[in-house]
């Protein structure tokens, strides 16, 4: 076949690609649930345990065992299925998908096949531009994980090349829910954009769904990229190719932008794209060929055996639905509306990570502003420093609750501390001194009230300063700032500057 | 005492243990003996753990002299058939691929038989991964029929029913997947019992076919069968299909044999053209003697039961092929290194182990259910099957609306020679004709001796089927029938079996 001679790692530029070509998206993601026990045993499910302690005869695949469904994961992957709008099935069964891999303990993974849990529908995924894409959802289906395979002796870790493997069955039997797109199109070149909306916004729904701690790094989410091209106004689809264990929002923009950019090259050179699953090189932000993949991979599906359907009454249904949160989407404009935030800083909150913590604060009894200031000011730069954890990791390390903002707020609005005061108190409080009235306390931070103390500071001041006072007396008002800072210094800090200026002004000019 | 311990029943060990008329480690030694003596010939053990039976018999001796209250069953030794899975003792499955597989947990049944208390003498011989109806298929030589040690002890769990034909112990542990409990127990004139799906747990059952497999008693009459069978039963947690009920008051059903005003069902079907007349003639006399006993008789017809066995030939591998995937090498079990290859890889391997680990039955299998699950194939194949196995279950469900029990011979024939069918898959496979038609539709079955057939003068078997979940019906007619044909025969059927000369080989 000639079209195969065709070098497939050449791209062509962006503009050509969208010039010519329609992508077709579908994105299917993998999320590993957080349930404290596997899919079809009591094994434990804790991330990074030593290889192979968090095993058993059922996890094992050992002769004789035989899966029980965890509930809490069908209820997990209910849930699931009602925020993504999903229809719920009243009837459904586990197939067997058999296949042989070292790391699949019964060469079967236990998975759905044509009765997912959960089917048909959509989540809608806001972009940049401030309008909503939405992505129809095709199903979602609860599965389990393989083990994990470590090739050992090669240079790429890649079974390539290695000498020998490892398997570790620790993930074997985690519960993964797998949410499957329908084919996505009309993305023109908002593609890479919408790939990555929808892996952020499902993202952050699993998370407010409290279902899975969804870590793309460590794998407990992992998204695969199905893309096509076709030619501009046709509406058949292309052959698709299959970019496998994309694992950052980052990487989802760029594997989707990659492929079209490839895929374009070999079309555009009259070659013919080959099916197959590709895989994607974070480092360098291309995809290499994996395996030939065709429609034809057989599977044997059959319903599994060992299982009994699962079949929620509608009762259980609407129960779960109650307990679902409000969509993250929804929440933060709501929140932006209450706490009178600008676009720009309701941005800066959401990519600190800080809604839930300055809602706590405010819930506190803190001030919006007051919260959104001391969260994201010194103890970002601090956590940042810390090799960026989280502000909230951060402060829950060291104990730094949303009452010390309540209380560091009330201390300025009581006129004990002036704002540079306020800082050095939360500073003190960043440092581990304590709560911000003990820091000042110990600290000595307290506003002179003395007005006597402070007239005597501005007389030393203008005198010491005549030229200076001659301008503030001259008209030049702003002059007074440069007083006013003396004035502060003379006062060790300790003075409310408003007042000094007040002081420095009704001696100067009148 | 003048009482031959290894011919009593498992009711007769429990009162003369109760009554301390025995101990169990004389019982035990006693079966032990009788394996040294007669297992040479006989074969129906792939492992017996003399230490371990010993150990749990003299513990339970202890117990019971220390005035603890005790199981009924306690210190009565049992046999079990290698398909279970047993913590610390071997479990082959009949099979090289396992050799050396020693499991690190225990079946439920294994656990609910140790805490009963009951010694397990060892694991019993069967077609690799129960494929068979023979024992012909286990890679480890068959097991002979302890009435003609030419012939075949049925299968493919011919150890568990020829372990008790030969007095080596007094209850065993079958698994039945379309006859596999039944048909052994017809063949060698012992009792069989594969109970209604789900009611015996299936967690550590090493599976053949999920949907199919069911654990049951083999025995030497049938209040033994009913007493094990409640041991066995009930639901566990481990087994999602395990029916959450008590077990059906099959003993109390077995010890009141009463049948007055009960509907016998005759399966047209399943009687006639094709049965070996003798079979054919021990049958006819069972039945009448049902109707002295106060049964009333009616014949039904389930016409479906003519697909049973074409389902079951796709039911059957399809799932045995996914099952028997896990067998690779990677994690336990045998491993083969393919020859000629320098680094081979995993999947080289795989294939290695299987091609040299697996006997020509079960690749056989394996082959046709790959093919009957493929794409393209499904629906004509797996798809069509499930609609029979419907339709079987609602041929079932007509005849009991007008029957209370089905009864049939369990096999066509006595048992065969060796050798005679092993070469034609089909022969072999039409032995299980009037056994398989439970095994889809899931409801429970019981194979008792109904005499000798008069041509050969081996035993043939009489099988009672009954709804799901009313396996205490079995009971109740398998008793009846039991009591009236001892009465006709004087005494046990076994006790015309051949004297097994004991030699001393050894087991």
């Amino acid at each position: 076949m000639a079209s195969t001679q065709i070098d497939t790692e050449a791209t062509i530029a962006w503009d050509d690609v969208l010039a010519s070509f329609d992508p077709v998206m579908g994105l299917e993601v993998h999320v590993e649930l957080g349930t404290n026990t596997k899919m079809f045993c009591g094994c434990a499910t804790e991330f990074g345990a030593e290889p192979n302690t968090q095993v058993c005869p059922v996890c094992l695949g050992l002769p004789g065992a035989l899966p029980v469904v965890n509930e809490t994961a069908v209820e997990s992957a209910i849930r699931i299925g009602l925020a993504l709008n999903c229809e719920i099935a009243e009837w459904c069964r586990f197939a067997r998908k058999n296949y042989f891999y070292p790391d699949m303990p019964k060469n079967f993974q236990t998975s759905q096949y044509d009765e997912p849990i959960a089917f048909n529908g959509f989540l809608d995924v806001e972009l940049e531009d401030g309008t909503t894409y939405r992505v129809d959802i095709e199903r979602a289906h609860m599965e389990e994980d393989t083990g994990k395979s470590l090739h050992v002796g090669g240079s790429t870790g890649r079974i390539h090349g290695a000498t020998h493997s490892l398997v570790d069955y620790n993930r074997a039997g985690i519960p993964l829910i797998e949410i499957v797109t329908k084919p996505l199109t009309g993305a023109g070149e908002r593609a890479p954009e919408i790939a990555k909306a929808y892996v952020a916004t499902l993202r952050d729904l699993l998370k407010a769904l409290d279902v899975s701690d969804v870590k793309m790094e460590q794998g407990s989410m992992r998204c695969d990229v199905n893309l096509s091209l076709m030619p501009k106004g046709s509406d058949t689809f292309g052959t698709r190719t299959e970019t496998k264990n994309v694992n950052s929002l980052r990487s989802v923009e760029r594997a989707v932008r990659y492929e079209m950019c490839r895929h374009g090259a070999i079309l555009q050179a009259g070659g013919t794209i080959l099916q197959e699953t590709r895989h994607w090189h974070e480092d360098t932000g291309i995809t290499t060929s994996g395996r030939p993949k065709s429609d034809a991979d057989d599977y044997r599906y059959f319903p599994e055996p060992d299982l009994v359907p699962v079949a929620p009454s509608r009762e259980t249904v609407e129960a779960l639905r109650a307990t679902l949160p409000e969509p993250p989407a929804q929440r933060r404009k709501r929140l932006q509306g209450e706490w009178g935030f600008s676009d720009l800083e309701m941005r800066d909150v959401l990519n600190a990570g800080l809604v839930d913590l300055i809602g706590e604060t405010v819930e506190a009894g803190a001030t919006p502003a007051g919260a959104r200031k001391w969260w994201s000011g010194e103890i970002a730069r601090r956590a940042n420093a810390e090799g960026g954890v989280s502000v909230a990791d951060y402060a829950a390390e060291r104990s730094i609750t949303p009452a010390h903002v309540v209380e560091l707020e009330g201390l300025v609005t009581s006129g004990r501390l002036n704002d540079s005061m306020a800082r050095q108190a939360w500073e003190g409080v960043l440092d581990g001194e304590g709560t911000p009235t003990a820091v000042a306390d110990a600290r000595g931070l307290e506003l002179v009230q003395d007005d006597g103390a402070l007239e005597a500071a501005v007389d030393k001041v203008i005198e010491a300063n005549a030229d200076v006072a001659q301008k503030v007396r001259d008209g030049k008002v702003q002059a007074a700032g440069a007083l006013i800072g003396q004035v502060m210094k003379e006062m060790k800090g300790q003075a409310d500057a408003g007042k000094a200026r007040e002081i420095i002004l009704s001696k100067l000019t009148s | 005492m003048t009482t031959d311990l290894t011919r009593a029943s498992a009711a007769e060990l429990s009162d003369l243990l109760a009554q301390g008329e025995t101990s169990s480690v004389e019982v035990t030694q006693s079966l032990l003996n009788r394996t040294d003596a007669v297992d040479g010939d006989v074969h129906a053990y792939l492992h017996v753990d003399r230490e371990g039976a010993l150990a749990t018999a003299r513990d339970i001796d202890a117990r019971r002299a220390a005035g603890e209250e005790l199981h009924r069953l306690a210190g009565v030794p049992i046999a079990v058939k290698d398909v279970m899975a047993t913590k610390g003792l071997p479990t082959t499955c009949g099979s090289k691929i396992l050799e050396g597989w020693i499991p690190p947990y225990d079946a439920t049944v294994v656990t609910r038989i140790k805490q009963a208390g009951m010694p397990i003498l060892g694991k019993t011989n069967m077609d690799e991964f129960a494929m068979g109806s023979s024992t012909e298929h286990s890679a480890y030589g068959p097991t002979r029929n302890p009435w003609d040690l030419d012939r075949i002890p049925g299968g493919s769990g011919g150890g568990s029913s020829a372990v008790v034909a030969s007095f080596q112990a007094p209850l065993a542990i079958g698994t039945d997947t379309g006859g596999s409990i039944r048909q052994p127990a017809a063949v060698t004139g012992t009792v069989g019992t594969k109970p209604t799906y789900g009611g015996v747990s299936r967690y550590g059952l090493v599976a053949l076919a999920s949907s199919l497999d069911q654990a049951g008693p083999c025995t030497r009459t049938v209040l033994d069968a009913a007493l094990l069978h409640e041991v066995m039963g009930g639901h566990d947690p481990m087994d999602s299909t395990s029916i959450n009920a008590p077990v059906p008051a099959v003993v109390e059903a077995a010890r009141r044999a009463d049948v007055k005003g009960m509907k016998i069902g005759i399966v047209r079907e399943l009687t006639g053209d094709g049965f070996q007349a003798g079979v054919q003639a021990r049958f006819d006399e069972s039945v009448q003697h049902l109707v002295d006993a106060g049964a009333e008789v009616v014949e039904v017809s389930c016409p479906s039961f003519e697909a049973a066995l074409a389902a079951y030939y796709l039911i059957l591998p399809s799932e045995a092929s996914s099952n028997l995937a896990k067998f690779d090498a990677m994690r336990y079990g045998m491993r083969v290194l393919p020859e000629g290859i320098d680094d081979p890889s995993a999947e080289q391997v795989m294939a290695a182990t299987r091609d040299a680990g697996f006997g020509d039955e079960v690749k056989r299998r394996i082959i046709l259910g790959t093919y009957a699950l493929s794409s393209g194939y499904y629906d004509a194949y797996y798809g069509s099957a499930q609609k029979v196995r419907r339709l079987i279950a609602d041929d079932f469900s007509r005849a009991f609306d007008t029957a209370d029990v089905l009864v049939s011979p369990t096999a066509p024939t006595t048992a065969f020679r060796f050798g005679d069918k092993i070469d034609d898959p089909m022969a072999m496979y039409l032995n299980d004709i009037a056994t398989i038609p439970a095994n889809l539709a899931g409801v429970p079955g019981m194979s008792l001796p109904s005499g000798l057939a008069d041509e050969d003068g081996l035993p043939a078997g009489f099988q009672i089927l009954a709804p799901a979940a009313a396996d205490e019906r079995l009971y109740a007619v398998g008793s009846a029938l039991e009591q009236r044909l001892l009465a006709s025969w004087g005494g046990p059927l076994l006790g015309r079996a051949p004297e097994l000369s004991t030699t001393t080989k050894g087991a």
